[in-house]
């Protein structure tokens, strides 16, 4: 029970709620005595104020009437029904005139203000209860004292009104913030306590699970939903990670059990020491093979697992192409093939990225466009929607639409293709490169031929 | 010429001692970067190679402390570490060259030799000479045997590179890094298309070559064997 109490303490709801039921109940409390301070207060000097009248009322019938006037007018008033008190008192102290029986001890003997209400009996008192008031008593010739005052009944009754709701309205608000702290902490609790439950078992490896969402959509959804979006992310990248990771372990395999063939090959056979010489050059060939394909991997993966490879900077886009276009006309027309530049943008504007990557997708598109394509390549680039377009055209057989997806994939060579050199990387490189630029590739037909595209957006 | 050799691996150390050793070298090592801080700064060497990833102190931090110590000779670095911006980092903290592993090592001692002959020969001299073939960076005119040779900018900037390191082999990664400026490998060879071009002009109508291919490692300017 106690280490409940102690967990229910350690839950920050719980805990702000308890602090804020103390606070608030202080300050009520402050409040109600202030108040009813304040009533009695204004109440008293309404007392006095009638008191002070009835008095100046009597100093002016003495005026005129002297005592005895006084005391008719005493009797008279006396017998009249209210809440006011009347006592005429001899030098002896004894009551002479009034409505007042009895008082309390030695309230007569001084002159002024009474302090505290004073105890007194009443002629009409049927039920014999307490009485209570105040009065103002005074000094009259002949050595008599006169007495004015007032029941203080109906005020102390109004009192205790005001102090009794007050205090229940004390004891309902802290029933109700006890009573709202209890569920709001223990729903709080409740879940904390689901969150933490399920986290637990993603822990242990359950991938599949998700914090809960009430749909409430309250803070602890968010909070859940986020969460869940993260965890989403996580996955998704270790899939990607393990994918990876099982590719690389397949595809570096057959090119390092060819490597392995060869060397043994060159290690056991007799042969001239010419032969051998060119066995090993083969080997190193393949090796610097492998390391190629494996740091092109390592580049498409760290791009699609969302790390930096490279920095941004503002770029001049017909500088990198006409860059690219001239250290391949050369080559393109040595073999044959025309490869001709045509840019259709303006002398500036903001593309941020990076030259060396974008500068490769390019020589990528055109490598395999000099080996797959047709005679005619064009690079072409242009600025449409706020988005820099980069093609890359040529007049071969191109591919066909169901493989267009599929040869941006990774390893993915068509089977026409597999006995020519390359690592099956090319394209899959230049969509990572795309990607990085927030950008996307795809292949469409030139028909004849094929038409690959670098969509990438510009800074506004 | 003496290097110093600044790698953790023992296998990786050992081979590069005895390759240098072979091509005439003298090569000294060390086996962390504090040990090879020390040596670059109190003994005199033409070369550094420095491995990035170092125990005791990184081959980047080795380079700024040993620049900020007035230490002029030239660096390459060797790392594994191979991205864009490695290699941008690399340059930035001193290093005159950046090759990534594996190489071959044909291209890094291709590397080094232009390095060991950096000293005392000027980038910006206005006019290069090797032997009767002349460039001016200024006129932009080329001649060989006083004929005038037409030659296409980045012809031109071929030939300023290879005649500013005539008699060395420079490789064709050499070439797309420092004259295209390319850190990527073509798949196609449009290094050797732009090599015959140029050879067409400077070599066609005389009678010995100067532009020589070396199988398995590269390119070779220099100046014809009669003239020696």
């Amino acid at each position: 029970m106690i280490r409940k109490i102690t967990k229910l303490f350690r839950v920050t709801a719980i805990r702000l709620s308890l602090i804020y039921t103390l606070v608030f109940g202080i300050v009520a409390v402050g409040i109600v005595f202030y108040m009813t301070g304040a009533t009695v207060n204004v109440l008293r000097d309404q007392y006095q104020t009638s008191i002070d009248n009835e008095v100046a009322g009597l100093s002016r019938i003495y005026r005129r009437g002297g005592l005895n006037f006084l005391a008719r007018t005493l009797e008279r008033r006396a017998r009249a029904p209210g809440a006011n008190l009347y006592i005429l008192v001899n030098p002896q102290g004894e009551i002479i005139a009034g409505n007042v029986p009895k008082l309390q001890n030695g309230i007569i003997d001084k002159i002024g203000w009474t302090g505290a209400p004073f105890k007194y009996e009443r002629y009409d008192d049927e039920v014999n209860e307490e009485h209570r008031a105040i009065a103002r008593i005074l000094e009259v010739p002949n050595g008599m004292k006169l007495l004015v005052g007032r029941d203080v009944r109906e005020y102390e009754d109004f009192r205790k009104v005001v102090e009794h709701g007050f205090k229940l309205a004390l004891a309902a608000m802290v029933a109700l913030g006890l009573l709202t702290w209890f569920f709001v902490g223990r729903r709080a609790l409740k879940r904390i306590d689901q969150v933490s439950k399920s986290s637990h078992r993603i822990m242990n490896g359950d991938k599949s699970e998700r914090l809960p969402i009430t749909g409430s959509h309250d803070e602890y959804d968010r909070l859940s939903q986020n969460l869940n979006h993260m965890l989403d992310k996580i996955n998704d990248l270790d899939d990607g990670v393990k994918q990876m990771s099982d590719n690389i372990a397949h595809d570096l395999k057959t090119p390092i059990t060819r490597l392995r063939n060869k060397a043994e090959q060159a290690f056991t056979l007799d042969k001239k020491p010419k032969e051998q010489q060119d066995a090993i050059a083969e080997i190193i060939e393949d090796c610097d093979g492998i390391v190629k394909t494996f740091d092109a991997l390592l580049m498409i993966s760290r791009v699609e697992s969302g790390s930096t490879v490279a920095s941004m900077e503002a770029l001049n886009i017909l500088d990198i192409l006409s860059d690219v276009h001239e250290l391949y006309e050369a080559l393109a027309e040595e073999e044959g093939k025309s490869l001709t530049l045509e840019t259709d943008t303006p002398q500036s504007f903001n593309l941020k990225g990076n030259r060396e990557l974008l500068s490769q997708a390019i020589a990528n598109l055109l490598d395999n466009a000099l080996k797959y394509g047709g005679d005619k390549i064009i690079i072409a680039s242009y600025l449409k929607d706020n988005n820099l377009f980069i093609s890359v055209l040529d007049d071969g057989v191109g591919i066909p639409d169901a493989d267009k997806l599929s040869v941006t994939e990774r390893f993915v060579r068509l089977d026409k293709s597999r006995n020519m050199s390359g690592y099956g990387l090319g394209l899959s490189m230049v969509k990572a490169i795309s990607k990085m630029h927030n950008g996307i590739f795809y292949l469409e037909d030139n028909s004849p031929g094929l038409n690959a595209i670098l969509k990438i957006p510009c800074q506004d | 010429m003496k290097i110093l050799i600044v790698e953790d691996d023992e296998e990786a150390a050992k081979f590069l001692i005895k390759a240098f050793g072979e091509v005439g070298y003298n090569p000294a090592h060390a086996k962390d970067g504090e040990t090879g801080l020390h040596l670059a700064v109190n003994e005199q060497f033409d070369v550094l190679i420095l491995d990035r990833m170092l125990p005791k102190l990184d081959g980047l931090s080795l380079l700024k402390q040993a620049r900020e110590n007035g230490i002029q000779t030239p660096t390459l670095i060797l790392s594994a570490l191979g991205t864009v911006d490695d290699r941008v980092e690399g340059l930035r903290s001193g290093g005159d060259d950046y090759l990534t592993k594996p190489y071959a090592f044909s291209e890094l001692l291709a590397r080094v030799e232009v390095l060991s002959k950096r000293i005392g020969n000027d980038d910006s001299e206005a006019v290069l000479k090797v032997g009767t073939l002349q460039l001016n960076r200024l006129s932009r005119e080329v001649e060989r045997e006083g004929q005038k040779i037409l030659l296409q900018p980045r012809e031109f900037r071929l030939l300023a590179y290879l005649m500013q390191n005539a008699g060395t082999v420079v490789t064709r990664t050499m070439l797309l890094e420092k004259v295209w400026d390319y850190h990527f490998d073509p798949q196609t060879n449009v290094i050797d298309v732009h090599i015959s071009r140029l050879r067409g002009k400077i070599d066609k109508d005389f009678e010995k070559p100067m532009l020589h291919t070396i199988r398995g490692a590269g390119y070779k300017l220099q100046i014809p064997e009669e003239a020696m």
